[in-house]
């Protein structure tokens, strides 16, 4: 790893005015376990992704550690670690569908350092930009070198240019429960619909979603479930342990008498973004879930392009979205 | 740039001369000779490198010292009471939990930090507990089952 300044941020106001004056080789750390421990220390920098030289830690930040309880929400500091939040038993009461996911993060050890900010902010996993020697589309090099290698764990939707997987199971969940991110930067702070939060290749391929050079996601917004909701979370890893989704599932249903009113079908693990599958949501509309879950998981096939080698995953998510259709109103 | 860093470990303070960026498990193994705790995957994936700061299990390899200033880190160096095993220490070695021994360290740590905080955990908790750290020899059970037989015997020492 090369050597760093490490800055201790006292305030949101801090941290940010520290981002501006240093500029695009200043970056926000909070757990360290994929900047530092992942990033920096596998030497993963290219033309579009400078090495980091000054980091400003979040966590010295108290506003940004902890949770906040209201009638009909729950906002979470985004340098609250993944374990608090997991371990909270208000959490798992409101939002299981979170918990159940910050559970099948990592290991409890990672969980312990990780952060919901670092998590939500994470850079993918795909194997080639992980790799010092690859200089790709993604590091600002000029090749995908997804499309002509291995490519079993890229994306089978919405890829283009570039073909990672968001690497993230709390995106995955925070989106299927609409939730919101708070944003501070230089020009004041923004509130942000998860919806609007994550974007794909097509729209800048060195970044994954919106926030500027000069932001920190300050806390992350979850509304309360309307009544008669129901959700799951299903992923699927081929270690118990410290794996990423191949495919992950979480649902969230709204529903009277077992009939689809309102509700997500979001999925991990299959595009650049946290993918919503509309198509699965439209064929679920005014249906009984339970007759119909297999056929609306189907729906998912309509809109996948799968590369290569990783066309089982178009089988995998179909099978995991009627398996977790099934599990929400089990 | 080096610097000077104050770390609390197993009870003492230390100051040290480092690098910033160097991680808490090159500090504890180059700069405090606290060569206990092991040195497995340096990539956050197997929990070797598994140490207490102020009671949880975080890994070293992972964590930054810089991080760590005026927490309580605690490795295997400082489980025993002195002379006297912990009662974690005893049971593993009595049931022979440790085959090669590279794991036990990180293992035991962790395992402190789930009896510390649950002094009765079920089998399906101390699965849980120890998901992350990898062993290639004993299979677990033998670790399952010294964990199980220090929560019987112990008058747990804090
Ligand atoms: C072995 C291993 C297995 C893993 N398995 C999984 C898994 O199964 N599922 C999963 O979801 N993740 C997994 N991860 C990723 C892990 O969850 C993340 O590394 C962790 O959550 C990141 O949190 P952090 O606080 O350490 O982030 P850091 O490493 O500190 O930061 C990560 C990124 O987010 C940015 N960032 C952090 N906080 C903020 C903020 N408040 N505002 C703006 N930007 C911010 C940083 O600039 C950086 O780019 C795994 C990691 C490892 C090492
Ligand atoms: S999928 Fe994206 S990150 Fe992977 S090699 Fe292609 S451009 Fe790089
Ligand atoms: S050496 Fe730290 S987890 Fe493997
Ligand atoms: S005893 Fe050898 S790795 Fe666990």
């Amino acid at each position: 790893m090369k050597a760093f300044e490490l800055y201790d941020a006292a305030t949101v106001q801090d941290a940010v005015s520290m981002l501006s004056k240093f500029g695009p080789a200043a970056k926000v750390v909070a757990g360290g376990s994929d900047l530092v421990a992942g990033v920096m220390k596998d030497w993963i920098h290219g033309k579009g992704m400078p090495y980091p030289e000054k980091l400003i830690d979040v966590t010295t930040i108290p506003e940004m550690v902890g949770i906040k309880l209201a009638s009909d929400s729950a906002t979470i500091g985004a340098a609250t670690t993944l374990s608090a939040i997991a371990e909270s038993p208000q959490m798992q009461k409101g939002w299981r569908v979170l918990t159940d996911s910050l559970f099948s993060v990592a290991s409890p050890e990672i969980r312990n350092l990780g952060t919901l900010g670092g998590n939500i902010n994470q850079r993918p996993r795909c194997w080639f930009f992980r790799g010092e020697k690859f200089s790709c589309y993604k590091k600002g090099g000029d090749f995908c070198f997804a499309v002509t290698g291995d490519n079993r764990y890229n994306a089978i939707i919405g890829g283009e240019l570039c073909y990672i997987v968001h690497p993230s199971d709390a995106a995955t969940a925070l989106l299927a429960l609409n939730a919101s991110a708070t944003i501070a930067g230089t020009g004041g702070t923004r509130t942000v619909q998860f919806d609007n939060y994550f974007t794909g290749p097509r729209e800048d391929v060195l970044r994954e979603n919106i926030l500027k050079p000069d932001e920190v996601m300050v806390n992350v917004t979850i509304p309360r479930l309307a009544p008669n909701t129901k959700t799951a979370w299903t992923k699927l890893k081929f270690r118990q342990v410290y794996d990423f989704a191949l495919v992950s599932v979480a649902v969230v249903a709204t529903q009277e008498n077992g009939v689809w009113k309102d509700g997500r079908v979001v999925l991990g693990g299959v595009a650049p973004v946290p993918y919503r599958a509309k198509v699965v949501e439209q064929a679920l509309a005014g249906k009984n879930i339970k007759e119909n879950a297999k056929a609306a998981a189907a729906a998912i096939k309509t809109v996948a392009r799968p590369m290569s080698a990783n066309a089982y995953k178009v089988d995998v998510a179909t099978a995991l979205i009627e398996k977790t259709l099934l599990d929400a109103i089990a | 740039m080096k610097q000077v860093l104050h770390l609390r470990v197993n009870g003492q303070d230390h100051a040290v001369y480092v690098p910033a960026h160097k991680t808490l498990l090159e500090v504890l193994r180059e700069d405090l000779n606290l060569t206990g705790t092991k040195h497995g995957c340096e990539l956050g994936e197997c929990g070797a490198c598994a140490v207490l700061v102020d009671g949880e299990p975080v890994l070293a390899c992972l964590a930054l010292p810089i991080e760590l200033q005026g927490r309580e880190i605690t490795t295997i160096e400082g489980l025993a009471d002195g002379a006297t095993p912990h009662p974690l220490q005893t049971a593993f070695a009595e049931l022979g939990a440790a085959q090669c021994g590279y794991c036990t360290p990180g293992v035991l740590m962790t395992a402190k930090a789930l009896l510390d905080h649950n002094p009765h955990p079920s089998r399906e908790e101390i699965r849980h507990a120890l998901a992350g750290n990898l062993c290639r020899c004993t299979g677990y059970a033998k670790i399952y089952e010294a964990v199980e037989r220090a929560a019987e015997n112990a008058k747990m020492p804090k």
